[in-house]
């Protein structure tokens, strides 16, 4: 129980992403949820990679010790460059839409003005 | 925004060096230590960004045009996919070779005396093949890139705030 | 206004459930046992250091076995700059 400890701080960040992404009106509430559940994903991959007493996969002269996976790793980096990537793209398109609408709530953009 | 104060314009020019230095240090060893061309080029990207807050985006655009940038970028993307299919082409040049897509051909050969050696612990940069050059070219495109982002961001959303 | 609420709280609780009882039965932190043993990762950290000669098994992984995925990566990022600018384009001046 007490070795779940990492797996239930990243459902953690999951549920507070989640709940700002379904229950949220604003923007850039909605934008700050997603990045939580991206950044839950990436402690969820991380802790997976992770064997007991081991060290990071970079061998530092002679010597062998027990380390960690490597490929987690490595995808962990390809997720964040693609999190930054995304990232720029809400925000940019964030700003339009306030530029057209004047507005943030996702309930009210979308409609005609009556 | 035009430009902040003198204060932070001075701390800029202070913390400006190191920043650049240690984020290429990080790119240029990214076989050996931790890091490699993603990591390196955030940082550097960070530092070229605290001098586009200290002095305002219309000062950086008067200095470094976002099409300059965006070429730099495309420069960094095919210096990678050439890299990676330079290895089918030394097959047809040296029939010695064995290259496929994304081989690294570097490595375990004595034709091309640079970057041929297995890397046995810190300090030997002259190691591990086409990974350094990929380096770079990774880490000449996450600079342009991010930095491209930022400027144009805060380029376009300056109009509205200054009037 | 109240039944849109309604499907939001009934599918945010199951999502929650499904995602504690997962985390609960996952394997322990950091024990591998016979029947999960990391066999690719383990090939990969004893060959890194002679088929790559990166003494970085991330890098290692990144720039040779997986080549693939950083190109793709790579593109990815290509295109969102190209979607920033091209979004930006007429608000230039």
């Amino acid at each position: 129980m007490i070795y779940n400890i990492p797996y239930i701080a990243v459902v953690a960040l999951i549920m507070i992403g989640l709940y700002a992404v379904v229950f949220k009106r604003n923007l850039i509430k909605i934008v700050i949820g997603i990045l939580l559940i991206e950044n839950g994903v990436n402690l969820f991959l991380i802790t997976l990679a992770f064997r007991q007493d081991s060290i990071a996969p970079i061998y530092r002269g002679t010597g062998s010790r027990l380390m960690s996976l490597p490929v987690p790793h490595a995808l962990t980096l390809t997720s964040i460059v693609i999190g930054v990537a995304v990232l720029a793209l809400m925000l940019s398109l964030i700003i339009h839409i306030y530029r057209h609408y004047g507005t943030l709530d996702a309930r009210k953009i979308g409609r005609e003005e009556e | 925004m035009s430009g902040m104060s003198r204060i932070v314009k001075t701390i800029t020019n202070v913390a400006f060096p190191f920043v650049m230095i240690y984020g290429l240090y990080v790119i240029a060893h990214g076989h050996l230590t931790p890091g490699g061309g993603f990591q390196g080029g955030a940082v550097v990207a960070s530092g070229l960004a605290m001098i586009l807050v200290a002095y305002g985006s219309i000062w950086v655009v008067g200095k470094v045009k976002e099409k300059h940038l965006s070429v730099l970028e495309s420069l960094g993307a095919i210096g990678f996919i050439s890299l990676a299919f330079f290895g089918i082409l030394l097959v047809y040049l040296y029939s010695s070779f064995e290259g496929t897509f994304f081989s690294n051909f570097l490595i375990g050969q004595d034709t091309i005396p640079i970057f041929n050696e297995i890397g046995k612990g810190l300090a030997n940069i002259n190691t591990a093949g086409i990974i350094p050059l990929m380096n770079f070219a990774v880490g000449l495109k996450v600079i342009a890139g991010l930095f491209v982002i930022v400027l144009v961001m805060a380029y376009s959303t300056r109009i509205k705030e200054g009037k | 206004m109240s039944g849109r609420n309604f499907a939001a709280i009934i599918f945010f609780a199951i999502v929650a459930v499904f995602l504690v009882f997962s985390a609960l039965m996952m394997h322990p932190f950091g024990e591998f046992d016979e029947e999960h043993y990391p066999e690719m990762d383990q090939y990969i950290i004893d060959n890194t250091q002679n088929e790559t000669g990166a003494d970085n098994g991330v890098t290692g992984v990144v720039f040779d076995y997986r080549g693939f995925d950083t190109l793709g990566e790579a593109t990815v990022l290509f295109t969102a700059v190209a979607g920033v600018i091209i979004l930006f384009r007429r608000l230039k001046k």
